[in-house]
């Protein structure tokens, strides 16, 4: 398994599902760094490191980006199309984590090479168990294709 | 009819999952871990990468096989797991298939290169019986359980 910390972008615009993600996040995984931001326009700021987020020691790449499809200002799957495209992100694993399971969806999102498509459970114990889940396979038993704990 | 029987299988009741993996002992173990994780699933396994590709490239006049998934060996007879990797991906009727990637190899070159063919996930692994058991129980949680696959993607792509 992993011993780096890793660090993870979390793009995400329902306070609860953020809460609720950010807890189980620092409940079990206390080294790893996560960033929370909350609409598409901040996540392509921060991905291609505009204003605030200019500089790479304070906005490091992150290692996997949790991504949620409908978001303010710029959808989801726009914001995966940037980082297919953007030379120094195309191969971070992203991981898609949406209330939506329409067949569009997936397939749109596995055409831009998301890593992982997961529904959230609208019942709070499953919810709770799938982020354990990821927790333990993304920031366990992942390889990276770079260093971690740069 | 309702087919949906837990959260990330959508309406596939069975998944379909393809195992590429040379060593035998590996192989029995990853049957064994994953096929009844936790509803039936079917496994195929065949162990190089020349069987691989031939299993899910289309012929002319026949159509390839689409698992829901596809585990990987990377150092395998024939065909490496590399090759195998990069000619999925561009073949069209594979689009958007996972690939995890399971390896004794944590070579920095292997995992850049499987990312830059899209793997979806590298897993390295491990040395002891016990954890390579946890891990593909975690493997079966999380891609067996949680993840949603894509039908066949139609349509020009990216």
């Amino acid at each position: 398994m992993n011993g780096e910390p890793l660090t993870i972008l979390f793009v995400e615009d329902n306070p609860d599902h953020a809460e609720l993600v950010m807890r189980s996040f620092e409940d079990h995984r206390v080294a790893n760094q996560i960033l929370h931001l909350a609409d598409g326009e901040t996540a392509v700021d921060y991905l291609l490191r505009r204003g605030k987020y200019s500089d790479p020691e304070t906005s490091p790449r992150p290692h996997v980006i949790l991504l949620d499809l409908r978001l303010p200002k710029v959808d989801g799957i726009e914001i995966l199309r940037i980082i297919r495209e953007t030379e120094e992100y195309r191969t971070i694993p992203v991981v898609i984590l949406t209330t939506s399971h329409a067949e569009m969806d997936v397939s749109r999102a596995y055409q831009y090479h998301a890593n992982s498509y997961l529904v959230k459970p609208l019942d709070f114990e499953k919810f709770t168990k799938l982020m354990d889940d990821l927790g333990f396979y993304w920031l366990g038993w992942n390889h990276y294709p770079w260093p971690q704990g740069s | 009819m309702i087919l949906v029987k837990r959260p990330g299988r959508g309406t596939t009741a069975t998944l379909d999952i393809l195992l590429v993996e040379d060593d035998q002992a590996h192989a029995e173990l990853i049957i064994r871990c994953l096929e009844n994780h936790p509803l039936d699933n079917r496994i195929h396994h065949l162990s190089d990468g020349e069987a691989a590709l031939e299993y899910l490239i289309p012929k002319a006049g026949g159509a390839g096989n689409r698992p829901n998934v596809i585990l990987l060996d990377l150092r395998l007879p024939k065909i490496d797991g590399l090759e195998v990797l990069k000619q999925i991906r561009a073949t069209e009727s594979l689009d958007g298939i996972p690939v995890i990637v399971l390896s004794t190899s944590k070579d920095e070159a292997d995992v850049k290169k499987a990312y830059a063919h899209h793997v979806n996930s590298y897993l390295v692994k491990p040395l002891d019986f016990a954890t390579f058991t946890k891990l593909l129980d975690d493997v079966g949680y999380y891609w067996l359980q949680w993840n949603h696959f894509p039908g066949r993607i139609l349509g020009g792509g990216p």
